[in-house]
């Protein structure tokens, strides 16, 4: 098929074209029998990526560099993925460094996604195959070159630390072998090594790469880039959602000194400017007057109310909506006589709030098309530019910065603040380099936000104290419609986590129901996606059956994890249990909590006390099962990193509306987690050998629940909404 | 305007207005970039510098209030600062965009306070938001540098 050619003629695709070429990324679910990698990748650059392929340079002196297609955000990937490959290459670590990938889907794309992104905890997980073979092939080429030289047999070889070697006494460094390796054919299916035998991997010695730099200012984010006759731009946006430009005055705007120019773009009207001072003082002078006609104007109280209304039956939905069963199994209705145990959620709208807000590079024009930026999906920035400016997506370059923070926010499919910088970029024309800069302001009340969740759940015991009918129903926005990957069927965001559950498993008979209306704040995946909010329903409710059916609500999830066959969430329980050792003094009381995300199972045990109304949490005992385990200091870091965020949504996180506004617009009203509220993090790792799994997102949303379940022990009192600590 | 800074140790000239943030100065005109931008409210600690030694937020710190104040950035702390040394030791960063900050209020706790406990890390760092949650790490790299043992 070779339609996909013809949509980037002209000026740009017509809307029809859009929707097309939106859904080749989406994996070409609409486009049987093509490749869309090969369609997105239209007018790549063919590039020579030297004799050990993409992923992988050596240099003349011998040192090491990983090129990584996933972007480092904090989550550590760049640590992990090198030491994949230093590991089947036998590398010497301290010589392997990691530089980030350019935009080329044909080469660089997530196995699991078929597009080049990094999201859903996959960097390890979709590379793991991938890395080992570019580790073990060239690994073999140099073992080949050795055999070669010395007239030995290759089975004979050894490679350690980067050194070859012969046990007659012969070696040679990658260094002086280089020329020859490079001439020796890679192996289609070069040997892996046994797991048992891996000496890095799974070591202590697998440390981050970027510390140093990170330590000293060195480091280079978007919000760093200069270059010669850069203009800085911000743009006023709306305050209600779906508004538009009705008229503005920029009389004001362009007396500013060091302004340059004020123009309206699709999002909102443009100032650029010549540093970024000048361009903040240039948009706060601007007069914007907003037309609200479709913009959102109810407050988010209203909406969680209309919410609980189509939960409770209250509302019945019209026109296109309608409830779509998640998990229903099982016949009949609630046993007669059984105890029923009833709670509902709220859950408040979450904004992502990275340190670094969004920002992006664009030069436009004057022969080619580039970004330079923090990139989570170069695939979708690359379509999302190539059909504003009129370019093939592959023609488009991008080159990935490391990004302050993301936990989603970065990773969208629309390229929302990416798109408005090559308007920008695009007005101003002949390659000019422009860096749009947003304020924490801006950041802050763009929406693309954890969407507003309501559940309700209604469990009937049987007489053995387990649930026996179970019935939830959960009301949120969809992440996926709209989106490319929003194929109309259920949007398994808004209900995994609660789908699949071991509760649900063990439990006879199900009613498993979701609706999802719509509404014009956008709305995005935030760390751990639906989980944010599932983990909590289910957890917080397991320990409110268990409450019920008078039993410890340790024994009570091993009993249903045995019915479900749950046994990697029995070990991980197991395990945090069992490193938690016997109550500590000091009025502690603790909570527990289970939850699996994107393959990997994490339990904690959570000391909680109240301290001014307050939930205080002190030391949090985590076990994560990820598979193979390759960076246990990593996966420390995320599991501590992660408890934080999680812990810091469900203590404060909450973006209200008032009459359409957001109410909060920096970190002076969206309270976020500060040192001394920060807990204690003791990581201890599931054994394994499986394939591993990624441990970004899994740590999150587990602390929540087993706070929720802490307050309950302590209280008698369970937690109906978030977040706990109401401003 | 030309106006006279002492920054890292040397007297620079920059030609922005008084009323300029000294942020927007350190990053656009010397393009001493390690300081960062994060909410220009004072609320986040990003930006944090030291003025005569003192931990201050760069982002609400008009140039005109630096008359005669020695300013040190995150690249005159030269990369070899017992506090940075310790952050890479424990692998403190994550993404790393509050770093500097952390760091450079480190410092100032650590010429204040050589041996400080968990209160006073608390209030010395209480203005710094980490959005990773690297706050374990951040406490017990404090520890390390300041030859405090660990709790």
């Amino acid at each position: 098929m070779n339609a996909p050619a013809k949509f980037f003629r002209k000026s740009g695709p017509t809307r029809r074209e859009v929707v097309v070429v939106s859904a080749v990324a989406a994996g070409g679910a609409l486009l049987v029998g093509c490749s869309p990698a090969s369609l997105l990748g239209l007018g790549t650059k063919d590039t020579d990526f030297g004799p050990f392929g993409p992923f992988l340079r050596i240099e003349a002196d011998g040192a090491v560099t990983v090129v990584s297609k996933h972007i480092e955000f904090g989550q550590g990937n760049h640590a992990g993925l090198a030491a994949i490959v230093a590991e089947e290459l036998d590398a010497d670590w301290s010589r392997v460094k990691v530089v980030q990938a350019p935009a080329n889907v044909k080469v660089y794309a997530n196995l699991n996604q078929g597009v080049q992104g990094t999201g859903g905890s996959s960097a390890i997980n979709n590379s793991w195959d991938q890395l080992r073979k570019v580790g073990a092939s060239a690994r073999a080429m140099f073992v080949g070159a050795a055999a070669d030289r010395w007239k030995v047999p290759a089975t004979e070889i050894a490679v350690k630390d980067g050194v070859v070697s012969h046990p007659s006494g012969k070696s040679a460094t990658f260094a002086e072998l280089l020329a020859a390796a490079a001439k020796v054919p890679p192996p289609k299916e070069p040997a892996l090594k046994d797991a048992r035998t891996f000496t890095l991997i799974g070591s202590d010695r697998v440390r981050r790469k970027d510390s140093f730099a990170k330590s000293t200012g060195t480091a280079r984010f978007t919000q760093d880039v200069h270059m010669p006759d850069m203009l800085t731009a911000m743009v006023a946006h709306a305050p209600r959602f779906g508004a538009t430009v009705k008229s503005f005055d920029a009389a004001a705007a362009r007396a500013v000194p060091g302004v340059v120019d004020v123009f309206k773009i699709p999002s909102g009207v443009a100032v650029t400017a010549k540093n970024t001072y000048a361009a903040r003082q240039g948009r706060d002078a601007l007069k914007v007057a907003w037309d609200d006609a479709k913009a959102e104007t109810r407050s988010s109280a209203a909406i969680a109310a209309s919410y609980r209304a189509l939960a409770s039956g209250q509302t019945q939905p019209g026109g296109d909506l309608k409830w779509q069963g998640f998990d229903q199994h099982g016949a009949g209705g609630p046993p007669a006589g059984g105890k029923v145990v009833e709670a509902s959620f709220d859950f408040p709208y979450l904004a992502h709030a990275p340190m670094e807000p969004m920002n992006c590079v664009a030069e436009i024009g004057g022969g080619r098309n580039k970004l330079t930026f923090g990139s989570q999906i170069p695939t979708a920035d690359q379509l999302n530019t190539g059909m504003i400016v009129g370019a093939l997506p592959g023609s488009v370059e991008i080159e990935t910065l490391f990004a302050g923070g993301s936990f989603g926010r970065r990773a969208n499919f629309k390229s929302d603040y990416a798109a408005e910088c090559v308007h920008i970029a695009k007005h101003v024309g002949g390659g000019r380099p422009v860096k749009l800069v947003w304020t924490r302001e801006d950041d802050m009340t763009a929406g693309y936000y954890r969407p507003m969740v309501h559940h309700s759940v209604k469990v009937t015991l049987g007489a053995d104290g387990f649930p026996a009918h179970w019935r939830h129903r959960v009301v949120t926005q969809s992440i996926m419609k709209g989106s490319p990957l929003g194929g109309g069927g259920l949007d398994e965001t808004s209900v995994e986590g609660a789908k699949g559950s071991p509760y649900l498993k063990a439990t006879p008979v199900v009613d498993g129901q979701v609706i999802l209306p719509d509404a014009p704040v956008p709305v995005l995946w935030w760390r751990s996606v639906g989980a944010t909010h599932t983990a909590f329903v289910m957890e917080h409710t397991v320990d409110q059956l268990a409450r019920a059916a008078g039993k410890d609500p340790v024994e009570y999830r091993r009993d249903l994890y045995a019915r479900a066959g749950a046994g990697r969430w029995l070990a991980a329980l197991n395990l945090a249990v069992e490193k938690a050792g016997p109550a500590q003094a000091g009025g502690w009381t603790r909570g527990v909590a289970v939850h699996e995300c994107f393959g990997t199972v994490v339990a904690q045990v959570a000391e909680v006390k109240l301290e001014n109304g307050e939930p205080r949490v002190g030391r949090v005992v985590t076990a994560v099962d990820c598979g193979v385990a390759i960076s246990p200091d990593q996966i420390a870091a995320q599991m501590e990193g992660g408890t934080c965020f999680g812990l810091s949504a469900a203590l404060f996180g909450q973006i209200t509306l008032k009459d359409g506004v957001v109410e909060q617009k920096n970190f002076d009203a969206y309270r976020v987690l500060r040192i001394g509220e920060a807990p204690h993090v003791e990581t201890h790792i599931v054994p394994s050998g499986a394939h591993p799994s990624g441990v970004g997102e899994p740590g999150t949303p587990v602390i929540g629940p087993a706070v929720a379940n802490a307050l309950l022990a302590l209280t008698g009192k369970p937690t109906s909404s978030l977040p706990f600590v109401k401003s | 305007m030309a106006k006279s800074l002492t920054i890292n140790g040397k007297t620079v000239t920059v030609e922005a207005s008084p009323d300029t943030p000294l942020l927007w100065v350190l990053r656009d005109e010397l393009e001493l970039t390690g300081t960062k931008y994060g909410c220009g409210i004072a609320q986040c600690g990003a930006c944090t510098v030291h003025a005569d030694g003192q931990a201050i937020r760069s982002c609400q710190t008009p140039i005109s209030a630096l008359d005669g104040v020695k300013i040190t950035t995150i690249e005159g702390l030269g990369g070899t600062h017992p506090v940075q040394t310790a952050w890479v030791r424990h692998d403190v960063p994550q993404c790393g965009y509050c770093q500097s900050g952390q760091i450079m209020s480190a410092a100032a706790l650590l010429a204040a306070t050589p041996k400080p406990g968990d209160a006073d890390i608390d209030a010395a760092m209480s203005g710094n938001i980490c959005r990773c949650g690297a706050y374990q790490r951040i406490r017990a790299a404090i520890k390390d540098a300041a030859g405090v043992a660990a709790a």
